[in-house]
């Protein structure tokens, strides 16, 4: 098991590295919007990969509220957070790729604004987690996933009429692509869902560990506590 | 009333008779909500037309400021005199308590909303082209989606570090769509420009989903300690 | 700035923000080893 992790990370590496190579040379330039368009290749599958692991906080929340099972409140907010940092390399490299193709930074685009509303409801779990003082905290975290994942499709609808309403240019990929195209998107999806995976597994090894060591602090501290009067000659740490 | 259970209906009138008796609360409330209206006027020219073009949604986020404003104390009496862990160990439903609170907050927003949006009307030179029945019934769906959300994370929020600023945190980002709506189909009945039903849906949609929801997941927190 | 300008920058970006994250992460890996391997045996 332990071998298993940094072999995963090489050549998940390797596997990034092909993939933006495919997408930087062996991919072809785009008609319309010139060599730019590849941010497409770094833009959408992180967007998957962002909702992907915000569909597992979700069911890791709700496992954790059915079984109260530690383990699922780890990997909620292990997912969480590797969900934030996708989600924000999406929110970054839309502008990026919008300025010079439509002349405008942001569009209310269905796909951009609908992951800036689930950046903010993730943040908002994030920094709950973080300031909540109670010991039920991953209660209280769980059911604001639950709210927040009650809120996608409500947001999801309320941008698709406004956009009726007010049209604006529509962003990434509308129309059919070119399959040499096609194959670099598909791999680069691929990549980034297995990137994401890794990166999540990661963070919840190392919250199972911060958890160990809080428990073993814990009841350290209570043993020394009992043990204060009667063993002069323990050593303190 | 009937509706009601007796607990809901006991807590409810506990907290209005409270409110009333302490009438600092509700003075501090309604001279803030003036201020923000206020403010708003003299930052946003009431003159300009694209101020009155935006006057919806600025009347709706000095409404959200209120709201958060008032929910920040809903708890905080509870919490004082222990009153919270009365209420757990007692039989009564946690939903009682819910319904309670939220009600309670919404009659103290809808106070607030009936002297700030007056101002806003003189001070913005509003008139209404579509109906005004309307608006009323944006101004109590949009207000219940706030209040009953606003309700239910402000327990969530409860043992927080920085709680004043976690409840707007938490709210706002779920708050999104209601506030789209309601902004939304405000402007649509004030300028008379096509139908805002599916607005009005949306706002009707998401009430129902988040007090389903709430009601669901209460109990839950309450016992969270 | 040039229209390729800005695919750099955006390449350049996602991976600065994946970098930052990991060498985080990686930064409390050795935290928590340090802190595992200086807890008495227990």
């Amino acid at each position: 098991m332990k071998r298993t992790f940094p072999i995963l990370a090489a050549v998940t590496a390797l596997l990034l590295v092909f993939g933006t190579y495919q997408a930087l040379v062996v991919a072809p330039t785009e008609r319309t919007m010139g060599d730019v368009q590849r941010i497409f290749y770094y833009h959408v599958p992180s967007a998957w990969t962002a909702f992907c692991l915000f569909f597992v906080n979700l069911v890791a929340s709700v496992i954790y509220l059915i079984r109260r099972n530690t383990s699922a409140d780890a990997l909620a907010v292990s997912a969480a957070e590797t969900g934030v940092v996708f989600c924000t390399v999406v929110l970054v490299t839309g502008p990026l790729w919008a300025r010079p193709v439509w002349g405008i930074w942001w569009t209310w685009d269905m796909r951009l604004t609908s992951t800036l509303v689930l950046w903010l409801i993730y943040v908002s779990y994030l920094l709950l987690r973080r300031f909540s003082d109670s010991a039920q905290t991953p209660v209280l975290a769980a059911v604001l996933a639950i709210f927040g994942a009650l809120d996608v499709p409500l947001v999801y609808f309320s941008i698709w009429f406004f956009r009726t309403q007010h049209p604006q240019p529509v962003m990434g990929g509308g129309g059919s692509l070119d399959p040499r195209m096609l194959r670099v998107f598909l791999l680069n999806l691929a990549v980034f869902t297995l990137y994401g995976a890794l990166l999540c597994w990661g963070r919840y090894r190392i919250e199972v560990m911060r958890r160990q060591v809080e428990e073993t602090r814990a009841l350290e501290a209570l043993l020394d506590d009992g043990q204060a009067g009667s063993s002069p000659a323990r050593s303190s740490r | 009333m009937s509706l009601l259970s007796p607990v809901t209906r006991a807590t409810l009138l506990k907290d209005i008779r409270l409110e009333w008796r302490s009438k600092d609360a509700l003075n501090s409330m309604l001279f803030f909500s003036l201020l923000v209206v206020v403010i708003f006027s003299f930052s946003f020219d009431p003159n300009a037309e694209e101020s009155r073009q935006i006057a919806p949604g600025l009347i709706w986020v000095a409404f959200l400021f209120s709201t958060v404003v008032a929910l920040n104390q809903t708890w905080a009496r509870e919490l004082r005199n222990h009153a919270l862990d009365a209420y757990r160990v007692s039989p009564a439903s946690p939903n009682s308590l819910f319904l309670a609170k939220t009600l309670g907050n919404f009659l103290f927003v809808t106070v607030l909303e009936a002297l700030m949006a007056p101002l806003f009307v003189v001070f913005y030179n509003l008139r209404s082209i579509g109906p005004v029945w309307q608006l009323l019934l944006i101004g109590v769906l949009g207000t219940f989606a706030l209040v009953v959300n606003g309700t239910f994370f402000a327990a969530l929020s409860l043992r927080t570090r920085m709680r004043e600023i976690m409840l707007p945190v938490i709210l706002f980002p779920v708050s999104i769509p209601a506030i789209q709506a309601m902004v939304e189909a405000t402007h649509i009945v004030l300028t008379g420009e096509g139908t805002a039903r599916f607005w009005i849906v949306l706002l009707l949609t998401y009430d129902v989903v988040f007090t389903t929801a709430s009601l669901a997941l209460f109990g839950l927190i309450l016992n969270a300690e | 700035m040039t229209s390729i300008r800005f695919m750099w920058t955006a390449y350049a970006a996602v991976w600065i923000i994946h970098g930052t994250y990991i060498a985080a992460l990686l930064r409390r890996y050795r935290r928590l080893q340090r802190e595992m391997n200086s807890l008495p045996k227990s």
